[in-house]
């Protein structure tokens, strides 16, 4: 799909002014998967209230397509992990996104869900739900006010925009390389075991100036 | 709920639930993880079914789940499983100085942040010996009533959810929520976790401009409430649905250390606001709607109620708000060292008592911080309500309590 058109922009506005539409195949496939994005019914804490928020009338999420707030995983195009996980919760959280059919898409939504956030110290809160899936949008803020989220959906609307359907930018369901389902950590004595998706997730490693 | 058999016992997942294998019996309450259905064999009982709802489910609101073992369709038992939310709230307060702790207080029933502020401040005033100023009386009980008015608005919302009517009147709540948190936007510069109450006061001071548009919310919202009502108490599904449902005799509930709306349902006309007098309360004129049979409707009923007596309250504090400095120029929050004691401080929340107990060492963190979270202490005989109801009635009753899971689980 990365050929050269055959033919230019003008020449399609203008075709397009006279009832005709030219497009490829790719551009129409990500056109209705951007704009039919169903988020998943899913609540974990502060951050789920102004989800609702935004579903309700004044933001009117409905405005870009993601108003059919799914309750079952099977139905649903969008995780947005909106709000603390704990480590009893995260297990839970991973299995829920298992469930869900490819092609997906996961928001972490607010400081809890990309960090930990205020609750970071405590022993038995999540540092970030990156470590376990692949989140697509951050969305910093505690809790993101409901316009924030309306943006990180439009961002979204972008990436899946962008997509190809070959090649490394092809969704991970058309690629042979990467797998699709991923690991459901238990809930063990300590911590969750394994702690964190080694293929997702890597510490940063602090790199210290030479002395002089 | 998914039809699911569980992982645990593949091979006997088609097994009739009257045969002699008692393998897939294990304890109620057992941590499985995930939503499924079991058979339970039970040799005395015929055949029970043990569903498990949650902590993902849309109707437990938020990550609470309930294991519920079935005859029929009517509940014989059923059990709460907490701490899918628990983020250490306690411990935190431990490790952090006594005005830090704010900010996390409004974490806890992320629904009422305002009342939450409140009664920690209380607490620490108790501790340290400090007295908030006249006008900052007024202003919390103007902030924290029109907090209850948000809290019922949405209550109500997100019951009528649960009875099946699918988002509409909760459209409704949230577009009058709306109103409100632009006002506590432009007070405190938050939608939701305010961080307003300070140790002695307020941190800001209401402008006249914020007062007059305050004032002209609160005179139009009984018209609201008009308009919400003639679509919700009389209807036909809803009674049908609410009235004898989940009964709590005001015994069990005393017993229990129930409070709140749950507790005035059914006929104990306690309320903190009126038992303790704490702040401005004493001076206002309001009255305290208690209920009669203690079932789902009654709870509804009070939310009603209280959002008119709120409307009330809010009135004449708008009339009677004295002039002042906001916050006692005196007042310490920074580096605050109270001396070695211990406090509890109270207010009547949205959901109950909302109380916080602290023990400090003449440290700058309290030694122990604890929370008494009113909507964990209401979920606790959520059993006795739903015993011989419908699983769709437990859903209906456990809305009817007002449960935030921040509050619960802490």
């Amino acid at each position: 799909m990365s050929e050269a058109p055959a033919i230019s922009q003008e020449e399609r506005d203008e075709l397009r002014r006279n009832g005709i539409l030219l497009t490829s195949l790719e551009e129409i496939y990500n056109w209705g998967r951007s704009n039919s994005v169903w988020p998943l019914q899913f609540g974990l804490a502060c951050c789920a209230i102004e989800m609702i928020a935004a579903t309700c009338s004044r933001f009117d999420i409905a405005r870009f397509g993601a108003e059919v707030f799914r309750p079952s995983p099977r139905q649903a195009d969008l995780l947005i992990v909106s709000g603390t996980v704990t480590k009893k919760m995260a297990p839970q959280v991973v299995r829920i996104w298992n469930q869900m059919g490819e092609p997906k898409y996961c928001i972490a939504m607010g400081a809890c869900a990309i960090s930990g956030g205020p609750f970071k110290q405590g022993y038995n809160v999540l540092k970030g739900i990156d470590r376990f899936i692949p989140v697509d949008i951050y969305i910093p803020g505690c809790p993101p006010r409901p316009e924030a989220l309306l943006n990180g959906l439009i961002q979204l609307q972008e990436k899946i925009k962008s997509q190809h359907l070959k090649g490394p930018d092809a969704p991970r369901h058309l690629r042979d390389d990467v797998d699709c389902i991923y690991p459901v950590p238990e809930f063990g004595e300590h911590d969750l075991v394994p702690p964190k998706n080694p293929n997702l997730y890597e510490p940063p490693t602090l790199v210290r100036p030479d002395k002089p | 709920m998914q039809n699911e058999p569980t992982s645990s016992a593949p091979g006997l997942a088609g097994t009739p639930a009257n045969s002699s294998f008692d393998i897939l019996h294990s304890p109620l309450g057992s941590p499985q993880q995930g939503a499924s259905v079991r058979e339970v064999n039970d040799p005395f009982h015929g055949d029970l079914l043990e569903v498990s709802m949650g902590p993902h489910h849309p109707s437990t609101h938020g990550v609470f789940r309930m294991v519920a073992t079935l005859d029929g369709e009517i509940i014989v038992k059923l059990k709460p499983v907490f701490g899918y939310l628990h983020r250490n709230h306690e411990k935190l307060g431990e490790n952090t100085t006594y005005l830090a702790s704010m900010p996390y207080t409004d974490r806890l029933d992320y629904l009422a942040g305002m009342t939450n502020n409140w009664a920690y401040a209380l607490a620490v005033e108790k501790l340290s010996g400090q007295v908030a100023t006249e006008r900052a009386e007024y202003v919390r009980v103007i902030v924290g009533e029109m907090m209850r008015i948000v809290n019922h608005c949405c209550l109500v919302g997100f019951l009528f959810n649960d009875l099946g009517t699918s988002f509409t009147p909760l459209l409704y709540a949230f577009r009058e929520r709306e109103k409100f948190l632009d006002l506590f936007e432009e007070l405190t510069g938050t939608r939701m976790m305010y961080n307003y109450q300070r140790f002695g006061g307020c941190r800001v001071d209401p402008t006249p401009e914020w007062l007059a548009k305050a004032k002209a919310l609160i005179d139009g919202f009984p018209r609201f409430l008009d308009e919400y009502e003639q679509f919700l108490t009389g209807n036909e599904i809803m009674l049908a649905r609410t009235q004898g449902v989940g009964r709590l005799s005001p015994e069990l509930a005393i017993n229990a250390g129930i409070t709140g709306p749950v507790l005035r349902a059914t006929g104990v006309g306690y309320d903190i606001r009126k038992v303790d007098g704490y702040g401005v309360y004493p001076r206002f004129d309001f009255r305290v709607p208690i209920g009669d049979h203690g079932d789902t409707y009654d709870r509804y009923m009070m939310r009603i109620l209280e959002m008119r007596e709120s409307v009330k309250i809010l009135q004449q504090a708008f009339r009677d708000l004295p002039a002042g400095p906001i916050i006692d120029p005196k007042a310490k929050n920074r580096g605050l060292r109270p001396k070695a004691g211990e406090a509890y401080g109270r207010i009547e929340g949205p959901k109950g008592e909302i109380g916080f107990y602290l023990i400090s060492d003449g440290s700058t963190n309290p030694y122990r911080y604890r929370v008494r979270p009113p909507s964990f202490i209401n979920l606790t005989v959520l059993e006795d309500m739903c015993l011989g109801h419908s699983v769709a009635d437990a859903v209906v009753i456990l809305g009817s309590i007002d449960i935030v899971l921040g509050e619960v689980d802490r």
